[in-house]
Formats: structure tokens, C-alpha cells, sequence
């Protein structure tokens, strides 16, 4: 799996298949049990901890799903808290950072809010105001549109969109949402089980002659991924229960 | 049958050990993020008074009590021998070599132990520790260490201020309740109270108690399972598990210094 530069890649795939977990490699905080990872050319289970730590801070960003707002900390600490632990920036230099990157989000006005006040959208929009805090060459987004309602997910593709080509930044997007990811990838890659199971362009993939990817995409209820969980047939079932229930 | 028992009390027994594994690593990684806190000392500050002077009321609420139930109890035995002017020797002792703290390790784990596994453990669970690694924020140094360090100086701060007003509620009742002497309550206490042997042993015991109190809680927290059941069950372990570390300890540690 290669994952360009400058691009928006998403990784698309049903749940438990281990998008998230691909993810957590990426970033170094689980180790495979086979296989590597590189980040910028450098292996990432290879590193100690301080050089990792170094990657992350150099050329790393990450939206959680629950955005990991720190909760005991205001809006503004919080796009402020990378800069305060990574700069030895002057608190006014801060200050102008934290507002310009509010504002890119749309929540400048949100500042002094606390992140329980703060809606599912709003919140994952201040964590992506953090996550560019220090400019990262790469951002990777987990499971950006879940749980959103239209609008806000409206303004989050609008905001990967934008800010990608904005900022030139790597944007690696982990969903299942397909045509909100599809509309903002340069490339996809369909994930199952573990495995890569196609890749390409968006239009290509809609091209796609496996039943499995239409059945993905299209959202269909029944294909090769079966509506029933596996379980003998219904008849023998009943046939049991009426069994067990005769004296 | 039999092979289904041997193998699960095979399987606890690998969990067990591998439990213990990780908490004696996690309390190595903590131990030597501490350093940090020489260039953050506002992080170590605002845990000293979370974990601190928060759990102060519910300790001089119970010390205050503790010394005036011991009086009246020392008072109500000793009376009988007419020995009840040893009233302040018996209660300076108790609170000084054991109650002070065994109470202050017990009220800890319950108040301050408690709120720190279901506090970090929260934070697992809503990935906040996860984000922070992201941002290239050791957790270890920046949330764990804070509260391990404030936890370890709290203790034994508590545990002198449960002492002081354990013996002001004892003298209370001494004096007003049961008509013995001020002056004799005082010199009572001075003769027979050794600065080495009775408060430091105490004081060295609270330390014990608050660095293994604080790193169960602080583990639990951080090892938990990251669902409302496994926060909740690790909150509890914390309790359950620290009280009895407590009290567990406390008879190694009296049988250790009083030679008995």
C-alpha cells in the first residue's frame, strides 16, 4: 500500500476490518506482528521512542473519531496546547497561530468554549484545528463523517477538501462513508478482512468488476457479504427449540 | 472437567502474572518520566491540590472524630485502673504508629485513588491519551507522572494532618468531656511519645502507603479496559486493592520496626 504525497488517499473498508488499527500503525502506537511501515523513508517500528516521538511531532497529524479533546481544557488551550509543548513561540505569537487556525475551521468565535459544550461536528472541527496546529505534512483522519448529521458533514469534506489543497498536506482518510470519501479521494483503497481488496481512483473502483466492491459501494443489503450472520438453517433451529421443549 | 478447571487457574494465573509484568513496567516508565516535572511544575502543582487539598475535609473531618472516639474509649478502660491520666499517651500512640496512617491511606485510596483511575481511565476511553501520544505528547510524563509524584507527596502531608487533629479531637474530649488535666494530657504525651520511633516510623509507613495506593490507582487507570464496564471495574479494583495493600503492608511494616 502506498500512500502519495500531496494526495488524499482514502482507506475504505466495512467495520472491523481494521481501518482504525492501520491507522494506530501508521502512527506508531501499536507494532505489527509482521510487515513495515515507512513514514518520510523511516521505518516507523524501527525507531526509538524519542525519534519517534519526532516523526509524530515533525510530520504527523491525527483526527480521532472522538476528536481526544482534552476535556479539562478550553477550545483555545487545546489548538494551543501542541504549540505550548513543541514552540518556544511567545504566548502573542500563540495567541495570533491559534485564532488563524480557528478561524479556518469556522470556530473562532467558539474560543472560549469548553469541549463538552462543543457538538460531535464542532468538536471534531476543533480537532482538526489542533491537528494542523504545527503544520504536519501528513494528517490522517479516522472515521472523520461518522455519526454526523448532513450539514456537518457538509463542512468536514468541505474542510479535508480545502485544506489539503490549502496547505499541500498528505491526508489519509479512514471510512465508511463512501460517497462523501469517494467525492474528496484521489485514491481509495478497499479494505477487508486485513487485505487490500481493490484500488484505484474513485471512477475506476465504480468500474469495478468485483461483486464485492459493487456490493461495498452500493450498499447493498445482500451479495457476497451475506445479510444473515453464519448459522445453521432456520428449520433446524426451530426443529431444536421444539425438541428441547417437549418433556 | 478437571482439565477445564486446571486450565483456567493455568490461564488466571498467566493474567495474574502478566498484571504484575506490566505494572512493575509502567511504574519504571513513570519513575523516570519524573524528571519533566522540573520543567512543568504548574502540572505537579494543580494535582497536588486536586489529589491534595481536595481530599483534605473528608481527612480532618474523620481525624477529628477518630481521636475523640479513641479518648473516649481509652478513657473508659483505663478508669478502671485509675490510669485514666494515660489517656493522652495511649491515644498520641495509637493515631501516631497506626491510625494516622493506615485511616489517611484507606480515606486516600477511597477519595483521591478512586477519582484518579475512573479520571485516566476516561481519558483512555475517549482516546484522550491516545491523542496526546499523537501529538508527540508523552503521556507518561505529562498525566501520568503529575499525578503519581502529587499523590506520593500528598500522603504523607495528609497523614501529618490527620495525626495533629486526631490528638487535638482526643485532647478536646480529654479535657472537656472527662475533666483530665490540660497540662497533664501534654506531659503525658511528651514523656512517652519518641520523635523516631513513633512519628517518623509513622511517617515512613504513610509514604509506603501513598506510593503503592497512588500507583494501583494510577495503573488501574491507565491499564483499564476503555468500555464503562471495565472503567468501572477498575475504579473499584483500585479501592478494593489499595485498601487491602494497605492494610496488608501496614502488618509488614509494624512487625518490621517495633521488633515485636
Amino acid at each position: 500500500m502506498d500512500i502519495e504525497r500531496g494526495k488524499v488517499t482514502a482507506i475504505m473498508g466495512p467495520s472491523g476490518t481494521g481501518k482504525t488499527t492501520l491507522l494506530k500503525l501508521i502512527g506508531g502506537q501499536i507494532k505489527p506482528d509482521s510487515g513495515s511501515v515507512f513514514v518520510d523513508g523511516k521505518n516507523v517500528h524501527k525507531l526509538s521512542q524519542s525519534a519517534l516521538y519526532d516523526l509524530r511531532r515533525r510530520t504527523m497529524g491525527m483526527l480521532f473519531q472522538s476528536g481526544a479533546l482534552l476535556t479539562d481544557l478550553s477550545v483555545y488551550d487545546n489548538v494551543a496546547f501542541p504549540l505550548r509543548e513543541h514552540t518556544t513561540l511567545p504566548e502573542e505569537a500563540i495567541h495570533h497561530l491559534i485564532l488563524l487556525k480557528l478561524e479556518a475551521v469556522g470556530l473562532r468565535g467558539a474560543r472560549d468554549l469548553m469541549p463538552a459544550e462543543l457538538s460531535g461536528g464542532m468538536a471534531r472541527r476543533v480537532a482538526l484545528a489542533r491537528a494542523i496546529a504545527l503544520d504536519p505534512q501528513m494528517i490522517m483522519f479516522d472515521e472523520p463523517f461518522t455519526g454526523q448529521d448532513p450539514i456537518s458533514m457538509g463542512v468536514l469534506v468541505k474542510l479535508i477538501h480545502d485544506m489539503n489543497h490549502a496547505l499541500g498536506m498528505t491526508s489519509v482518510v479512514v471510512s465508511h462513508d463512501v460517497n462523501e470519501t469517494a467525492s474528496i479521494s484521489d485514491y481509495i483503497y478497499v479494505i477487508s478482512n486485513g487485505k487490500v481488496v481493490q484500488s484505484g481512483a474513485p471512477n475506476e473502483l465504480k468500474q469495478s468488476d468485483s461483486a464485492w466492491v459493487q456490493q461495498f459501494l452500493g450498499g447493498l443489503a445482500d451479495g457476497p457479504v451475506p445479510f444473515h450472520y453464519k448459522a445453521n438453517s432456520l428449520m433446524d433451529d426451530l426443529m431444536e427449540g421444539l425438541k428441547s421443549a417437549k418433556p | 472437567m478437571i482439565g477445564d478447571k486446571l486450565q483456567q487457574i493455568g490461564s488466571r494465573t498467566l493474567n495474574r502474572f502478566n498484571r504484575i509484568g506490566r505494572g512493575s513496567l509502567f511504574l519504571w516508565q513513570t519513575i523516570i518520566s519524573l524528571p519533566y516535572m522540573i520543567e512543568r511544575p504548574g502540572l505537579l502543582i494543580r494535582q497536588l491540590y486536586y489529589v491534595g487539598v481536595q481530599t483534605l475535609l473528608i481527612i480532618l473531618v474523620a481525624g477529628l472524630f477518630v481521636g475523640m472516639v479513641l479518648a473516649l474509649q481509652s478513657y473508659i478502660v483505663l478508669v478502671d485502673f485509675g490510669a485514666e491520666d494515660s489517656i493522652s499517651q495511649m491515644v498520641s500512640l495509637s493515631i501516631l504508629r497506626e491510625l494516622g496512617p493506615v485511616f489517611t491511606g484507606l480515606l486516600f485510596a477511597g477519595r483521591a485513588g478512586s477519582a484518579l483511575t475512573a479520571e485516566i481511565g476516561l481519558m483512555k476511553s475517549t482516546e484522550q491519551l491516545s491523542g496526546m501520544e499523537m501529538m508527540a505528547v508523552n503521556p507518561m510524563k505529562y498525566i501520568i507522572g503529575p499525578r503519581f509524584l502529587a499523590g506520593v507527596i500528598a500522603v504523607p502531608m495528609l497523614t501529618s494532618i490527620f495525626m495533629a487533629i486526631s490528638i487535638l479531637g482526643g485532647f478536646f474530649v480529654a479535657t472537656e468531656m472527662l475533666g483530665i488535666y490540660e497540662g497533664v494530657f501534654w506531659s503525658q504525651m511528651q514523656n512517652n511519645v519518641d520523635f523516631y520511633t513513633d512519628l517518623m516510623n509513622g511517617m515512613i509507613k504513610s509514604l509506603v502507603f501513598g506510593f503503592v495506593v497512588v500507583w494501583i490507582a494510577v495503573f488501574e487507570g491507565y491499564d483499564c479496559i476503555p468500555t464503562s464496564e471495565g472503567l468501572g471495574q477498575a475504579t473499584t479494583r483500585t479501592v478494593v486493592h489499595g485498601s487491602l495493600a494497605v492494610l496488608g503492608l501496614d502488618f509488614i511494616l509494624t512487625a518490621l520496626m517495633f521488633n515485636v
